[in-house]
């Protein structure tokens, strides 16, 4: 039932958001940004300097005149192609909808930039970590934050963080597992480059090596053909996936995790980019006021408790 | 390049004098020198391009870095295993399946017309569709289907995709071989009383694979790397544990490994077909003289 009521409002999401595809409906899709935008743009230098200083915002390096853009006057974000829910709504990262287009726009505005300003384009997850100077500002899909990625690019200061969580059919032995034991002898699955993965070969240590897909379309295939028992996914996307994508599947349970196992996302830029202290600047202030976890009451949770694997 | 023995044929055949000759060989001496500087030359200014660059550092850091490459050597080692034994397993059922296609469709007489027009069906069909979805549809389709008795391993069905496309490839080489062994051995076979398919086994086909074994070679080395596609069902063989670490590290270091180990398998093959050809050459040359 639980799950009937969340498919029914992503589904009426869905559709909202199909009913209108031009620009006009766009800018009405992100209201309540747009308005705030001025009042956040002034209180942000009494914040920073002495009163009575007149060069305020001359003197703020993180005001947008001064930071350092690779347009002037635009915060270039770049994202995945396609874009996913529950972290995109419908591909569109503009419309303000899920919860990494809503944390960047909720971001962009403490910086002090207008909706309009934030400029989205795409890339892979190859071109964004490949060498060399980038194309956007931010690259926002989902990189969690590790040392050895820290070293080729920078991450801003973690804008979420999560636990894994186990996604079988009801009809699988699996679903009967309570330990991480338990799942030892079971066929796994996770998508490349995730910390699903790292979970599995470094936490569960099955039996066989896990099996490794491209994207979690081709793991839940594989989950469909009886190759693999189950699919370790990022708590967000295995309750949206259970949801919408794989009805017939359950969470079988959130995986234990120590605090430096559990999963943080963070916003990816150029190797030593100048950008990073204003952009975790805008992010902490956020996390201060709990922007960031009422947007991930938002779009990322989900009623109701699931159990959570004993280590 | 030095080609010494070229200018002094040529030589040799303008002026068949001693001292044009030994000009010539001069003069192949000069080129070789020539040639051995230009290339200092060009091979080191564009090092020295590469290696003077700004980016230089980080780029080696992320391709050519020799921590990364002892740590993901173990991983990518063992997966390229996987790979050559998948690739041995395959070629032998390719060789086998596009010979059976092959002379199904060299077959004449209008008898045979159903089976000719399968096998030309079979081979554009397979040919026109991407490897890629072959792999995915057979890999994930099949075993979805549930049908009791029909495997479900990844490998299973990444290999039998493997298998069906080259096999259409390599049956238009059998066929080639076959189209240029002389048409009067066909009808003298046939004149002796065999049979079509006794025509084929015994006269056509023995001489059409010693035609095209070159082209058989050069798809050898093709397969080899194309069998690393079956990473897309989730497969653990070498290139995957190289993406697998580029994709946790940022670090490209696993795809040099992988090119590595790929280039110690394919270059042996290469060099072998081009001694073979050379030597089938040299043989036909005797044969005929």
């Amino acid at each position: 039932m639980r799950k009937l009521t969340l498919l029914v409002g992503v589904l009426s999401l869905v559709v909202a958001a199909c009913g209108g595809g031009d620009a006009a409906d766009t800018t009405v899709a992100t209201p309540e940004t747009t308005p705030e935008t001025t009042t956040a743009d002034t209180t942000a230098a009494p914040d920073t300097t002495a009163p009575g200083t007149t060069e305020a915002t001359v003197g703020d390096e993180c005001a947008v005149e001064n930071l350092p853009l690779k347009t002037p006057g635009q915060l270039t974000v770049a994202t995945g192609e396609p874009a996913f829910e529950p972290w995109v709504v419908d591909d569109d990262p503009t419309n303000g909808q899920g919860f990494e287009s809503a944390v960047v726009y909720a971001m962009a505005e403490k910086m002090g930039f207008t909706a309009d300003q934030v400029v989205w384009i795409r890339t892979g997850f190859d071109e964004a970590i490949a060498p060399g100077p980038k194309e956007f500002d931010i690259n926002v899909q989902q990189y969690s934050i590790t040392e050895e990625r820290d070293e080729v690019v920078d991450f801003s200061v973690p804008y979420y963080v999560t636990q894994q969580a186990l996604v079988a059919y009801g009809d699988s032995e699996i679903v009967n597992a309570t330990s991480l034991e338990d799942l030892k002898g079971y066929a796994l699955g996770a998508q490349i480059g995730t910390t699903s993965l790292d979970y599995i070969e470094e936490v569960i240590q099955p039996d066989t090596p896990p099996a490794v897909y491209d994207t979690n379309a081709d793991a839940k295939s594989a989950l469909d053909a009886g190759q693999i028992d189950a699919i370790v996914f990022d708590l967000p996307t295995a309750y949206y996936i259970t949801a919408v994508e794989m009805p017939d599947a359950s969470i079988v349970g959130a995986l234990p995790a120590s605090e430096e196992q559990a999963d943080k996302f963070g916003m990816l830029m150029e190797n030593d980019s100048p950008l990073k202290p204003c952009i975790d600047r805008a992010l902490e202030e956020l996390r201060a006021e709990g922007t960031l976890d009422a947007l991930a009451e938002e779009w990322l949770t989900q009623e109701g408790d699931i159990p959570v694997l004993s280590q | 390049m030095n080609w010494p023995s070229a200018p002094s044929a040529f030589a040799a055949r303008r002026d068949p004098g001693n001292g044009s000759r030994r000009r010539a060989r001069e003069e192949g001496a000069r080129g070789a020198l020539i040639a051995f500087v230009s290339s200092v030359v060009f091979f080191g200014l564009a090092l020295w391009a590469i290696l003077t660059s700004e980016a230089w550092p980080q780029v080696q850091r992320q391709f050519f870095n020799p921590e990364a490459f002892v740590e993901v050597w173990p991983a990518v080692l063992s997966g390229f295993w996987l790979d050559i034994r998948m690739f041995l397993g395959a070629e032998v059922l390719i060789l086998f399946f596009a010979l059976v296609v092959a002379m199904a469709r060299s077959l004449r007489g209008p008898a045979f017309f159903p089976i000719r027009a399968l096998a030309v069906v079979f081979i554009d069909l397979i040919r026109g569709v991407p490897l890629i979805l072959l792999i995915l549809i057979l890999g994930f389709g099949v075993p979805a289907l549930d049908l009791p008795g029909v495997p479900k391993s990844p490998m299973f069905w990444g290999i039998a995709a493997l298998v069906i496309s080259y096999s259409a490839y390599t049956a238009e080489v059998y066929r080639a071989g076959i189209d240029s062994v002389p048409e009067s051995q066909r009808m003298s076979a046939r004149s002796l009383g065999l049979t079509q398919v006794q025509t084929l086994r015994y006269v056509l086909v023995p001489q059409a694979i010693r035609n095209v074994i070159p082209a058989l070679l050069n798809g050898f080395v093709s397969l080899q790397k194309d069998v690393s596609l079956i990473f897309v069902l989730g497969v653990r063989e070498g290139v995957r544990e190289a993406q697998i670490f580029n994709a946790r590290t940022f670090n490209y270091t696993g795809y040099i490994v992988a090119a590595i180990l790929f280039l110690v398998v394919s270059i042996p093959v290469a060099r072998f077909t081009d001694w073979y050809t050379e030597r089938d050459r040299r043989r036909r040359q005797a044969m005929s003289a």
